[in-house]
């Protein structure tokens, strides 16, 4: 492994060592000394082209607690907003040295270019509407974690999949996991490729809920609503809302995730999402684990 | 295969010889700790932590303490981690007790340059501040790089550099042995 860009690029057995060195390293965020010596002298730069305050945070967090220097560089007020490509940031940051480059950027591909360009290892953080791995890897440590396993595990991810590099990345890892995964969504809302996928596809939430082990609500982007996908965010609500009805359908054991930032009230109601089977929480807790296993693979041995 | 698998593999102690040493580092663990009450045993993974279970059992046997026993995973700690690939790590698992103010025993199965013990030390220090540690190994073969010796030795074995320690514990390995491999190159 040099770069971490798809979820898709990872093998089984590279998906799962990532996901044990994850679990290993829990154990260092129950300590008293929070800190491990294994990136010292190394350095890690977060390049975020896009606002993200979870995720950036997230991998800072994780580089710092594996003892790696971080640089935090956002498009706002940097030389990005004054017209610098890139390919010319790419090689500034080169310039100074970057062992790993975390990337988070609003159009699709841009880590795959950026991995052409720098020496060190790439981190996709999220690509435009593409993937988002290290959160595909989280969710899927948080199924592990709460359920024992991910084989045969039936996983209905709801919303809206047309923006969602979420979603890509858990279909792409959970197929390569043995989990099975059905999308639930409105037609408008489901990419036009969807069939290619290795999963499922339904537009009836009523009907998915019953055999899910785990159900995923992503969050309905207002930012990307302009082209009236649905009539309206009542109907949305009504129909692929997960509310205290829909989730007295699920099973006992049956888990409830969302990557977050929620849209309270819309896609998810408040009473399920501070429920105790709601992973929410400790989805974010599991962000930096699993960063920090992702980092040290990638970048605490010598590539090569 | 591999060129290790067509090497003449020496069986330095046999399965009785392991298990009379183990016997006679648990009676002097307990001589030396008088009576090992505040002995916490750490194990580095893989067979070290196998040897601190079969040291936790005998201590018990012999005196009836019960020896709090765990593990102690030192990859996040090497110093030679940039010279291949990151490693897997091992399991980490401290007994609920911690180890402040106890006397910590680190298991390891070989004891060779002595960088696996610094690497343990480290670790050590960031789990808590025991009051003296001591170090306990199966098999000293020589060769220190560091000034690092050990309190509880199973078998001083002279050796060449070249050559490779190889212990097997029936738990992990099926059955229990000590072989010496001839002049595998590194």
């Amino acid at each position: 492994m040099k770069h971490l860009i798809s979820a898709g690029d990872l093998s089984r057995d590279e998906a799962l060592l990532i996901l044990d060195t994850a679990e290993e390293l829990a154990r260092v965020s129950e300590r008293s000394i929070k800190k491990l010596p294994t990136l010292r002298g190394r350095t890690v730069v977060n390049l975020f082209f896009e606002d993200s305050t979870r995720t950036r945070i997230s991998f800072e967090a994780a580089a710092k607690r594996l003892s790696a220097d971080v640089i935090n560089f956002s498009a706002k007020g940097s030389s990005v907003s004054k017209g610098e490509s890139l390919k010319d940031t790419a090689l500034t940051l080169q310039a100074m040295g970057a062992d790993a480059v975390v990337i988070r950027h609003p159009a699709s591909g841009a880590p795959h270019r950026l991995a052409n360009w720098v020496r060190g290892s790439v981190l996709n953080a999220g690509d435009g509407t593409h993937e988002h791995p290290t959160q595909a890897l989280l969710d899927a440590f948080s199924m592990r974690q709460r359920l024992g396993r991910l084989e045969g595990l039936k996983v209905a991810i709801v919303g809206d999949i047309l923006h969602s590099r979420v979603a890509r990345s858990n279909v792409l890892l959970l197929a390569t996991l043995g989990a099975e995964v059905t999308l639930v969504a409105p037609p408008t809302l489901l990419p036009v490729s969807v069939e290619r996928w290795p999963c499922q596809v339904s537009y009836d939430l009523d009907a998915v809920l019953p055999k899910a082990d785990v159900v995923m609500m992503l969050r309905v982007q207002l930012e990307r609503m302009n082209a009236a996908y649905f009539p309206s965010a009542r109907e949305y609500s009504r129909r692929y809302g997960l509310d205290r009805d829909r989730f007295a359908k699920l099973h006992d054991d049956a888990i409830v995730m969302h990557p977050g930032p929620m849209n309270r009230g819309m896609e998810i109601s408040a009473e399920v999402a501070d429920s105790p089977r709601s992973t929410i929480v400790e989805q974010v807790g599991n962000g930096v684990t699993v960063r920090m296993a992702a980092l040290y693979l990638l970048i605490g041995g010598e590539n090569q | 295969m591999t060129h290790a698998q067509n090497q003449v593999a020496r069986a330095v102690l046999e399965g009785p010889d392991i298990h009379r040493a183990l016997t006679r580092i648990a009676h002097e663990i307990l001589e030396r700790t008088r009576g090992a009450s505040d002995v916490v045993l750490l194990g580095i993974p893989t067979r070290g932590a196998t040897l601190a279970h079969r040291l936790a059992e005998r201590v018990a046997q012999f005196e009836g303490v019960k020896v709090p026993v765990g593990s102690i995973d030192i990859t996040m700690y090497r110093d030679d981690l940039r010279l291949g690939p990151a490693r897997p790590l091992g399991h980490t698992d401290v007994p609920a007790g911690g180890i402040d103010g106890k006397t910590v025993v680190l298991v390891d199965d070989v004891l060779f340059s002595g960088r696996t013990v610094r690497a343990a030390l480290d670790a050590l220090n960031d789990i808590g501040r025991p009051k003296t540690v001591q170090l306990a190994t199966l098999v000293d073969r020589g060769h220190r790089e560091l000034p690092i010796r050990a309190d509880y030795v199973g078998k001083n074995l002279p050796t060449a550099k070249s050559e490779k320690v190889k212990v097997l514990l029936s738990e992990i390995d099926g059955r229990d042995a000590v072989e010496l491999l001839k002049g595998a190159a590194r």
